[in-house]
């Protein structure tokens, strides 16, 4: 008898593994941007069975809710006339194998040279402190960094989309 | 006093009943009789919230509003509820069919689930997240999605234009509504929402928060999709943005749904700024239904004073007086915190 988090664990995964199938396989291309809301919930629920709360609200909020402007930029950029087939696919199977084979090779690589040890007793109870803590205090360089990162790109995107102002 | 623990009582015979079954039939048997009883509150209050829409804005407008079925009109709702029921289902030909249809549904999952971190009374919380502000803004924030997928696949322009306006305001006013709540989680040092309403028991958030209320209140209703931000829907422009084409209980769990996130908006309203269940004499519960109708009342009050605003002023106003006064908030709260440690401690 499997026990409820694993119970729970293989349902979410399953949900996230088909969703992400959908969306490499929907033709079309919004119907691939909402399953891979779907994917990204999924993923939410494993973070919520590793009892890491925080980073799952976080999933849902920027990734999730994110998908929303996605589709937004999906649909306004789509010059096909038939959004049905808007998605297709190419024939490039042998690039498309190695890149993936590749990739497949280095993860396994990787995970099975990764010391696992198994986290010993129970997380703590707010482990929220705990990333304020991690952030703001231990790594608040790369913090800031990647905050000035994001700032610079929004600043971009701003002058991007305002365009060269024209003489008056 | 006995009315207090009235619904804690029900929940603990519940459990009684539970007693020596399976564990995860207890976790199971338990988040059942909580769905039940906030889909029962939802829906006996949006019923009512309908008529009060109803009877507010023709007071506001020196109407008389409903007052044909049942005394004062009372039971117009139920009859509406009966008429919406009995309508023809129709799906646009040029409709994308799935998610036409799975739209409304998926609107109501995130309206259902902001219930749960909302403290309706004293013991009296769904599940008690350590980080329940957090959790309510992430799931509220989905609820965009179902309105552009609604918008989006009944194919039609007013549709599209109202999904894309849903898309436009909804994710930026999420962000001074966000950060609005920062001064308050600040004050309560948790996220969580029993301790947020534990913190304000000597002094409401609104007394130390003004500012932040008041942001707070302004994004809320953009968020919601309520006048005078209701864009979304606008009808003298799009006619009713992505719901133009829906009919029948498809249509109604829209407008449902629009109503619940009233409901939960005010509750989370009241839990952040106005004590919660917090009051002396009447239960815990009582206070924060009193106190929710409040909020509900100032929500329908704006929005039958005040016209529509334009789309892009209403960006603007998001972003360049919103958002710094938010930021603003934020830095006063931060720096009041750490003179009042000096004070009170004598350090930082």
């Amino acid at each position: 008898m499997l026990s409820t988090n694993a119970l729970a664990f293989w349902v979410l995964a399953a949900i996230t593994i088909a969703a992400a199938l959908a969306v490499v396989l929907s033709k079309n291309i919004v119907h691939s941007a909402l399953f891979l809301i779907l994917a990204f919930v999924g993923t939410a629920g494993i973070y919520i069975l590793l009892h890491a709360e925080f980073l799952a609200a976080v999933q849902v909020m920027v990734y999730a809710g994110a998908v929303a402007v996605l589709i937004v930029f999906a649909v306004m950029l789509t010059r096909r006339g038939d959004i049905r087939a808007s998605n297709l696919y190419n024939s490039s199977y042998l690039g498309a194998g190695i890149v993936a084979l590749g990739l497949f090779i280095a993860t396994s690589l990787m995970l099975g040279r990764m010391n696992w040890t198994a986290g010993g007793g129970s997380m703590a109870a707010n482990n929220v402190e705990a990333i304020a803590d991690a952030i703001l205090g231990r790594f608040v360089i790369p913090f800031e960094v990647a905050a000035i990162l994001l700032l610079v790109a929004i600043v971009g995107a701003i002058i991007v989309a305002r365009g060269v102002k024209e003489d008056r | 006093m006995a009315i207090e623990g009235i619904f804690t009582a029900i929940i603990e015979f519940c459990q009684g009943l539970l007693a020596g079954t399976p564990s995860w039939l207890q976790t199971l048997g338990l988040g059942v009789l909580y769905l039940v009883g906030v889909l029962a509150f939802v829906f006996l209050n949006v019923l009512y919230l309908i008529y009060l829409e109803r009877k507010l804005s023709a007071y506001v407008q020196e109407r008389i509003g409903p007052n044909r079925f049942g005394p004062h009109g009372l039971l117009q709702s139920i009859a509406d509820a009966v008429k919406i029921l009995g309508k023809e289902d129709i799906t646009p030909r040029g409709a994308d069919k799935w998610v036409y249809i799975i739209a409304p549904i998926v609107i109501f999952i995130p309206a259902t689930m902001l219930y749960a971190v909302i403290p309706f009374g004293k013991d009296l919380i769904a599940a008690d997240l350590n980080i329940g502000v957090f959790y309510f803004l992430a799931v509220a924030s989905t609820t965009t999605i179902a309105i552009l997928m609604g918008g989006w696949s009944s194919n039609n322009k007013y549709s599209l234009l109202g999904a894309m306006r849903a898309v436009a305001q909804i994710i930026s006013y999420e962000i001074p509504l966000a950060f609005s709540i920062v001064g308050v989680v600040m004050l309560a040092g948790s996220l969580q929402t029993s301790q947020i309403v534990a913190a304000q028991e000597g002094t409401w958030n609104i007394v130390l928060q003004p500012l932040a209320f008041i942001i707070f209140f302004i994004a809320a209703n953009a968020e919601i999709n309520r006048g005078p931000f209701d864009l979304v829907e606008g009808e003298q422009e799009i006619v009713a943005g992505p719901y133009v084409d829906y009919t029948a209980m498809r249509f109604g769990m829209f407008y449902l749904s629009e109503y619940a996130n009233l409901l939960s908006m005010s509750a989370l309203a009241v839990t952040l700024f106005l004590g919660g269940w917090h009051g002396p004499w009447l239960p815990s519960w009582l206070w924060f239904f009193i106190k929710l109708y409040i909020m509900i009342y100032i929500f329908m009050w704006v929005r039958w004073t005040f016209p529509r605003i334009r789309i892009d002023h209403l960006m603007g106003f998001n972003w360049k007086v919103l958002l710094p006064l938010s930021l603003a908030n934020i830095l006063v709260t931060g720096v009041g915190i750490k003179i009042y440690q000096l004070i009170t401690i004598g350090r930082w």
